[in-house]
């Protein structure tokens, strides 16, 4: 009690705690990302589980394979719309200058920012999960459930990278237009969606190289049954590549945004 | 000898081609009640952001309790509100209150800030569902919340009505007394003469004048009689007379001197009649127009 007393500072733990709770309750009310973030992948799976649910690949269900197409679907969109476009209206409306004349140190806050980001991923896969359980019928052992989740989180790194890139490279105005020319393209020839192989060779050969696609080849991977193209170790290489890229241009666009306020 | 709270040596701060604040250096010590008085564009709010750290001097220097103004330990003694800034709207002011608090090593109970700021009523209200004068009360809250020992209050009565500003400027002068250190910036002349012991006037990012608002009220146009009177007074009948400017206005006229009483007997021995006398201090508009005018013809020479 006495040590508290004096301290001159507040614990960081438990500031980092307090601001990622806030951080998460601030954007779970806020219906447009809510909805899209929790619902959207619902209302997808629920849509081509209807159609392709009961086929059958060497073992895989349809209802797992579109389980896990769009559980990294829900992951990435949390990251660019939740996180990523989150944060570019919250610079928009200046919540980050009273945040930054407090005692908070900013790395705190940043981190905050990813830790609620992935809890939010967190919550829209549980969503997932209990429907394709309950409605889709899916039934995989806990130790795949297990490592799909995993997986989901691990592969989830480039996206938070794009996110924040996003949110700290443009403004609320500007982000809905990047949003569009750069995640929608990359969700669009992931995989997720269409099978890829039924595109145009040369939409193939790009869509192959994006993130989107070796998250989604990640995650197929669990289910074994050969539905996956590309084996986990070349998923991951390409996937920390990506991270890497993705993560070193968003933290370069987070120092130049300070400098041009804070310097 | 304990720090001075804020200081600024000799801070410069240039943002591109602008200069826009040239050299200021002031000292700001335990529980005094500053005000930084100065048109827009004046170099008020540069000046804060140097004290807080928000902006880095270009040349000179910047301390917030003998630290570096980015220091945490410095930081955790401050309570800020700013110009611009925003808030969460979906989380409410409680949520809000212990957010802030969380950042701070001694942060007061939500509820003593609430009730601090008057929001009692709002207290589960989200903030996006404040009115505007309920936001600004809510930023107060949010700057005393850590119970900091010092207070910048950068232009915090823009856009608030009368009432609200007077109701406002009651409630920082209450904390005032509390041995608090409070800066504040406004370009409200009135409210810099009723809140503050000492204004700091800016122009044109340069220290014109640091005294009590007494002083400089005094210093430039000491007292004005003002009175009506039936002769037609002209400049020429109040020859010998010690007054710094005369304003006639009808059958008004107005006096500007530091020697009201001298003035008002040689008057009287003169004859002349007067209706409706009034000797008033000079207010710090005029004061302060006064200052920046001079500094004006300074900087032109």
């Amino acid at each position: 009690m006495s040590a508290a007393a004096t301290a001159d500072v507040a614990p960081l733990g438990r500031m980092l705690v307090t601001q990622t709770r806030f951080q998460l309750l601030t954007r779970l009310r806020i219906p447009a990302f809510s909805v899209l973030s929790l619902g959207l992948p619902v209302m997808f799976y629920a849509l081509f589980n209807a159609i392709y649910g009961s086929t059958k690949l060497n073992g895989v269900t349809g209802s797992e394979f579109i389980l896990v197409s769009y559980a990294t679907y829900a992951v990435a969109n949390v990251m660019v719309f939740n996180f990523g476009m989150g944060i570019a209206n919250e610079r928009g409306r200046k919540l980050d200058l009273l945040q930054r004349a407090m005692p908070l140190p900013p790395i705190v806050a940043a981190v905050a920012q990813v830790v609620a980001a992935l809890l939010f991923a967190l919550i829209a896969l549980l969503i997932l999960f209990a429907y394709a359980f309950l409605v889709g019928g899916v039934r995989l052992g806990v130790g795949i459930w297990l490592d799909l989740l995993w997986r989901l989180i691990i592969g989830a790194f480039p996206m938070i990278g794009l996110g924040m890139a996003i949110g700290y490279g443009v403004g609320p105005n500007t982000a809905p237009a990047v949003v569009n020319a750069v995640y929608l393209p990359m969700a669009f020839l992931s995989g997720i969606f269409f099978p890829l192989r039924l595109m145009p060779d040369f939409l193939q050969k790009i869509g192959q190289t994006l993130p989107t696609y070796h998250y989604a080849e990640l995650g197929w991977n669990v289910l074994g049954g050969g539905v996956a193209d590309e084996s986990v170790l070349r998923a991951l290489l390409w996937l920390a590549g990506w991270a890497v890229v993705l993560l070193g241009l968003a933290v370069r666009i987070y120092r130049l945004d300070e400098s041009r306020k804070f310097s | 000898m304990q720090p001075a709270v804020v200081e600024l040596i000799d801070a410069h701060k240039r943002y591109g081609h602008v200069e826009a604040v040239r050299g200021v250096s002031l000292a700001i010590h335990r529980g005094e009640l500053v005000a930084m008085l100065g048109p827009n564009g004046a170099g008020k709010t540069t000046s804060i952001n140097l004290m807080l750290g928000l902006r880095k001097p270009t040349s000179g220097g910047a301390r917030l309790f003998g630290l570096d103004p980015d220091d945490r330990r410095a930081r955790s003694r401050c309570g800020v509100m700013l110009q611009e800034s925003g808030v969460p709207d979906t989380l409410t002011v409680r949520e809000l209150l212990e957010l802030f608090g969380s950042y701070y090593p001694h942060p007061m109970a939500p509820e003593r800030a609430i009730a601090l700021a008057g929001l009692e009523e709002q207290a589960r209200q989200q903030a996006g569902k404040l009115s505007g004068g309920q936001r600004q009360r809510l930023y107060f809250a949010l700057a005393v919340c850590g119970d900091p020992e010092v207070i910048f209050f950068d232009e915090p009565t823009v856009g608030m009505d009368v009432e609200a500003r007077h109701a406002f400027l009651h409630t920082i002068r209450e904390f005032g007394r509390e041995g608090k250190t409070i800066v504040l910036t406004t370009h409200y002349l009135e409210e810099a003469d009723q809140l503050a012991e000492r204004v700091i006037v800016i122009d044109r990012g340069v220290v014109i004048a640091d005294a009590t608002p007494a002083e400089i009220k005094s210093s430039v146009v000491g007292k004005r009689v003002s009175f009506i009177t039936m002769q037609q007074l002209k400049e020429d009948d109040l020859t010998g007379l010690r007054y710094s400017r005369l304003e006639i206005d009808g059958d008004r006229v107005r006096l500007f001197t530091n020697t009201p009483e001298t003035l008002l007997r040689e008057l009287f021995g003169r004859g002349v009649d007067f209706h409706d006398l009034e000797v008033v201090g000079a207010d710090l508009e005029e004061a302060f127009l006064a200052l920046t005018g001079e500094a004006e013809k300074e900087t032109v020479a």
